[in-house]
C-alpha cells in the first residue's frame, strides 16, 4: 500500500498506517519521546492529508496491536456492528469528519454509527479536527448514564467530590466532603483515592461515605478508588459500594502493568450487578490518560492518542456510569505544557463521547509541567462548552494526597453559574430542599462546611 | 449568635475597622496586618505560616466552633469561604504563591558555594538544559561524555560507598538540606569504617544515574541525594535513593529510598542521614538492596 503526499513540492512517504497515524498526531512530548512523532510540521501536515483520504476499512484492518496478540484489540473488533460497518467502511476519514460536523447529522445518527467504529477510526478522525471541531462535535453527542442519579443530561455539569487525605483520616476526609457538598460538589460521585489499599481501610472509607450519604439522604453514589480486586473483596463482604473503579490502559500488556485483564474486569462487572446497592444499571467507573501505554513500554509503536482511544473501546464493554481522562497527571515527558494538555483534554473528551461512553475529565497538571491553574481553568471552560459530563472537585484544586492540582469545589460552582448549567437534577433538587441552592445559584448558606454538622 | 460572639477573628476584624474609622494608627504591635492610615505603608505578616493557613475564612459560619474542628482535621484548603462562587482574594493569592515557589525551585540551580562547602565537583547528565531534562528522562539517567571522563579521572574506584548529589526537580532541596544531612552520612560511615569514594554533583540528574555512574566507579553501594518534584508550598523535599551494586537494567525495585526529607513538615534531615547510614550497613552486610534486601531481612 502506497501512502504518499506531495506538499509544497516535497514528497513525503509513510511506511505504514501506524506511522501515518503517529505522524498526523498533534505535537505531544510522549510521541517524541517514543521516537514516532513527525519530524517537522510539514511532515505532520502531509500525514494528515494522507489520513484524510484513508478509508475506515483500512483503519479497521490495521489495529495498533494485532488481533491475535491483544485482548483489547479483540474486545473492540468483536464488538463492531457489522451491518453498520458495511455501510461506512468506504468513508474516508476526512469525509467522516465532515459528516460528524454536518447540520444534517443528528445525535441519533452518530450514536448508531458509533457502534460500527473501532478505536483507530475514532483516533484518526480526532487527528483531523481542530480544537473547536472537537468541542462542537462532542457537544452533539450527549451520553447519559444512571446509577443512583442520572448523569450526562444536556444542561448539566457534575462534580466528583474528591476528598483525598494524605493519611486517609476519616475525620479529614469527612470535613472535605462537607466542604465540597456545601459548594454543590458530589453529584457525580463521592470518590476517594486511598493511600492505603488494604481491605480494612477501603471498607472503613466506604462505610463512612455511605453514612454521610444516608444521613443527609444525598442522591449520589460513593466509591473508593482502590485496586479493583480490593473492591471486589469489599463487595463480597457486604461493603456499601456505589461504583466499582479501575484505571485502564490501551493494550493487554499495559493493563497487565495495572494488574488487570479483560477476564478480571468481566468478573468485576458481573459482581457489580450482584452486589452494588444503587438502582443502576451503570455501576462502573474508569480513569484513563494519554501516555500510560508508553510508560509501561506497551504501546507497540503506536501514538498515545490511538492507545487512549483503545481504552474507551474497552471501557464501553462495561457500560460505565462514568469515565474520565486524568489529562495532565502523567507529567511533561508525555504532555509538556498547557497547549498539549488542553489539546489532549479536548481530544479525550470527544473520543469518549464518539465511542459512546459518559465522559468527564480530570483537568489537571503537576508542578513540573509547564502549566498553572489558569490553564486548567481555561480547559475547564472549553470542556464545559463541549458538554463534558463532570470534573473533579478538590479543595482549592490542591490535592495533598496525589500531589497535583486540578479543578476545585469553587470551579464547578463557577462554571455552572457562568454557563447557566445545573447539577445533576436529583442532586439539584436535594440542594434546593436543604437550602443550599435556589434558581440555579448557590444560596448564602452555601460554601460553609459546618452546615453539615446539623445532623 | 452566642457562638458568633466567641469568634476571635471577627472581634479582631471589628477592632481593626473601628481603629481605621477613628483614624487611629494601629501600630500597637498586638494586631497584625494593620495598615497605616496615610495609605502608603503596607507591612504584612507571612500568610504561609501554619496558623495563617488554618484561619477560618467563612464569613458567617453556621457553627464556628464546629468549623474550626473540621478545619483542624485536614491540611486541605477548606473553610476558605467564597467571593460569589470564586475564592476569596487571600486564598487565591496564597495558592498562587504556593505554586510559584515550586516553579522557582524546578527552574533553580544549585550554587557553586553550596557545592564548594562539601568539596563536590560539578558534572552533568546528557540533558543539556532544563527543558530537555523535563522532556527526556532517559537523558537524565546518563552522564555526559565529558562528565564521564572527569568522573573516571577524579574519582576513587571500588569504594564501599559512592555518594552522588543531584539537583533532580528541586535545587532548593539540595541548597536547604545538604548542610544538615551530608555530615551525618559522612561521619556515620567513617565511624563504621566504611570507605567513601570521591563525592560529586550532577546537574539535570535522574535517579537512574546511579546505574550509569557505577559502571565507572564500581562501588558496593551508590547513594544519590536528589531533589523531589515540589509539592504546593513545600519546594525543598529531598530523597535519598540507595542501591547495592547498581548497574544497567536495575530499577526502583532493587533500590531503597527515604523521601520527603525537609525541615518544612517532612522527615528531619539529621534523622534521615542516620537512617541512610543504617541502610547502607544492612546493604553491605546482606549484599542486597530493595526487594531482595527485604526478603533477606524477613528470613532472618
Amino acid at each position: 500500500m502506497l501512502l504518499r503526499e506531495k506538499l509544497y513540492g516535497k514528497t513525503y512517504e509513510f511506511g505504514s498506517v501506524k506511522e501515518v497515524l503517529a505522524k498526523a498526531n498533534e505535537e505531544k512530548s510522549g510521541d517524541r519521546q517514543a521516537g514516532i512523532a513527525a519530524n517537522s510540521v510539514a511532515e505532520r501536515m502531509a500525514a494528515k492529508h494522507v489520513l484524510a483520504e484513508m478509508t475506515l476499512e483500512t483503519l479497521r484492518q490495521n489495529p495498533a496491536v494485532p488481533y491475535e496478540e491483544d485482548e483489547v484489540t479483540r474486545v473492540i473488533q468483536d464488538a463492531v456492528n457489522e451491518t453498520i460497518y458495511q455501510e461506512i467502511k468506504g468513508w474516508a476519514v476526512g469525509e467522516f469528519r465532515e459528516w460528524l460536523l454536518s447540520d444534517q447529522t443528528t445525535d441519533e445518527m452518530i450514536r448508531r454509527v458509533s457502534n460500527g467504529l473501532t478505536a483507530e477510526m475514532i483516533a484518526a478522525v480526532t487527528k483531523l479536527m481542530s480544537n473547536l471541531d472537537l468541542m462542537y462535535a462532542a457537544k452533539k453527542i450527549p451520553v447519559t448514564s444512571h446509577c443512583v442519579n442520572t448523569a450526562g443530561l444536556p444542561g448539566t455539569l457534575a462534580s466528583r467530590n474528591q476528598p483525598n487525605h494524605p493519611t486517609d483520616s476519616p475525620e479529614g476526609i469527612r470535613a472535605e466532603i462537607y466542604e465540597g457538598l456545601s459548594f454543590g460538589s458530589g453529584d457525580s460521585v463521592i470518590g476517594i483515592n486511598p493511600v492505603d489499599d488494604s481491605l480494612a481501610s477501603v471498607m472503613r472509607l466506604l462505610d463512612m461515605t455511605y453514612d454521610v450519604i444516608q444521613k443527609w439522604n444525598i442522591p449520589t453514589q460513593n466509591c473508593v478508588l482502590a485496586h479493583v480486586t480490593t473492591q471486589m473483596e469489599a463487595m463480597k463482604r457486604g461493603a456499601p459500594l456505589g461504583l466499582v473503579f479501575q484505571s485502564l490502559a490501551g493494550s493487554e500488556k499495559a493493563n497487565a502493568g495495572f494488574g488487570v485483564s479483560v477476564g478480571l474486569m468481566d468478573e468485576a462487572y458481573a459482581m457489580a450487578q450482584i452486589y452494588c446497592g444503587p438502582q443502576g444499571p451503570n455501576y462502573m467507573y474508569f480513569e484513563t490518560g494519554q501516555g500510560t501505554a508508553l510508560s509501561a513500554d506497551a504501546h507497540y509503536g503506536a501514538d498515545q492518542l490511538v492507545m487512549e482511544a483503545r481504552i474507551y473501546g474497552m471501557a464501553k464493554r462495561y457500560k460505565p456510569y462514568q469515565v474520565n481522562t486524568v489529562v495532565g497527571f502523567i507529567g511533561p515527558e508525555y504532555l509538556y505544557d498547557s497547549v498539549q494538555i488542553t489539546r489532549a483534554g479536548l481530544e479525550d473528551h470527544f473520543m469518549g463521547k464518539l465511542t459512546g461512553i459518559p465522559m468527564g475529565c480530570d483537568a489537571c497538571y503537576t508542578n513540573h509541567a509547564r502549566a498553572n491553574q489558569n490553564d486548567i481553568e481555561n480547559l475547564a471552560v472549553l470542556l464545559t462548552a463541549a458538554g463534558c459530563n463532570y470534573f473533579m472537585g478538590v479543595p482549592m484544586g490542591d490535592d495533598p494526597m496525589l500531589s497535583y492540582q486540578c479543578t476545585s469545589y469553587h470551579d464547578t460552582a463557577s462554571l455552572r453559574q457562568l454557563l447557566r448549567l445545573h447539577p445533576i437534577p436529583e442532586f439539584e433538587n436535594w440542594m434546593v430542599d436543604i437550602g443550599l441552592m435556589k434558581d440555579g445559584v448557590l444560596t448564602e448558606k452555601a460554601g460553609d462546611a459546618s452546615f453539615f454538622l446539623q445532623r | 449568635m452566642t457562638a458568633e460572639t466567641l469568634d476571635i477573628e471577627k472581634i479582631v476584624q471589628a477592632v481593626i475597622s473601628e481603629l481605621k474609622k477613628q483614624g487611629v494608627n494601629g501600630k500597637s504591635g498586638t494586631v497584625d496586618a494593620v495598615q497605616s492610615t496615610n495609605g502608603k505603608d503596607i507591612d504584612l505578616p507571612d500568610p504561609t505560616t501554619r496558623e495563617a493557613r488554618f484561619r477560618l475564612q467563612v464569613e458567617h459560619p453556621l457553627d464556628p466552633e464546629g468549623l474550626r474542628n473540621l478545619r483542624a482535621a485536614t491540611t486541605s484548603r477548606i473553610a476558605v469561604g467564597r467571593a460569589g462562587p470564586r475564592p476569596k482574594t487571600n486564598t487565591l493569592l496564597l495558592f498562587q504563591a504556593d505554586h510559584g515557589i515550586t516553579q522557582d525551585s524546578i527552574m533553580g540551580t544549585v550554587s557553586d558555594e553550596v557545592l564548594a562547602k562539601f568539596n563536590l565537583f560539578s558534572t552533568e547528565s546528557q540533558a543539556t538544559d532544563r527543558q530537555e531534562y523535563l522532556l527526556r528522562p532517559d537523558l537524565g539517567r546518563k552522564l555526559s561524555e565529558d562528565s564521564r571522563k572527569i568522573v573516571t579521572e577524579r574519582c576513587l574506584k571500588h569504594p564501599n560507598v559512592q555518594i552522588v548529589v543531584g539537583d533532580g526537580l528541586s535545587a532548593a532541596a539540595i541548597t536547604n538540606n545538604l548542610a544538615s544531612i551530608y555530615p551525618v552520612i559522612e561521619q556515620g560511615l567513617k565511624a563504621a569504617n566504611i570507605s567513601i569514594g570521591t563525592p560529586f554533583f550532577v546537574k539535570n540528574a535522574r535517579v537512574g544515574l546511579m546505574n550509569d555512574i557505577n559502571e565507572v566507579i564500581g562501588a558496593d553501594v551508590v547513594i544519590i541525594l536528589i531533589g523531589e518534584r515540589p509539592g504546593l508550598g513545600v519546594n525543598d523535599a529531598l530523597s535519598v535513593y540507595m542501591g547495592y551494586q547498581p548497574g544497567p537494567g536495575k530499577t526502583d525495585a532493587q533500590r531503597d529510598v527515604i523521601c520527603m526529607i525537609t525541615a518544612n513538615g517532612g522527615t528531619n534531615p539529621l534523622e534521615a542521614g542516620a537512617y541512610v547510614v543504617e541502610m547502607i550497613k544492612k546493604m553491605l552486610k546482606y549484599q542486597a538492596s530493595g526487594i531482595e534486601l527485604k526478603q533477606k531481612l524477613a528470613n532472618e
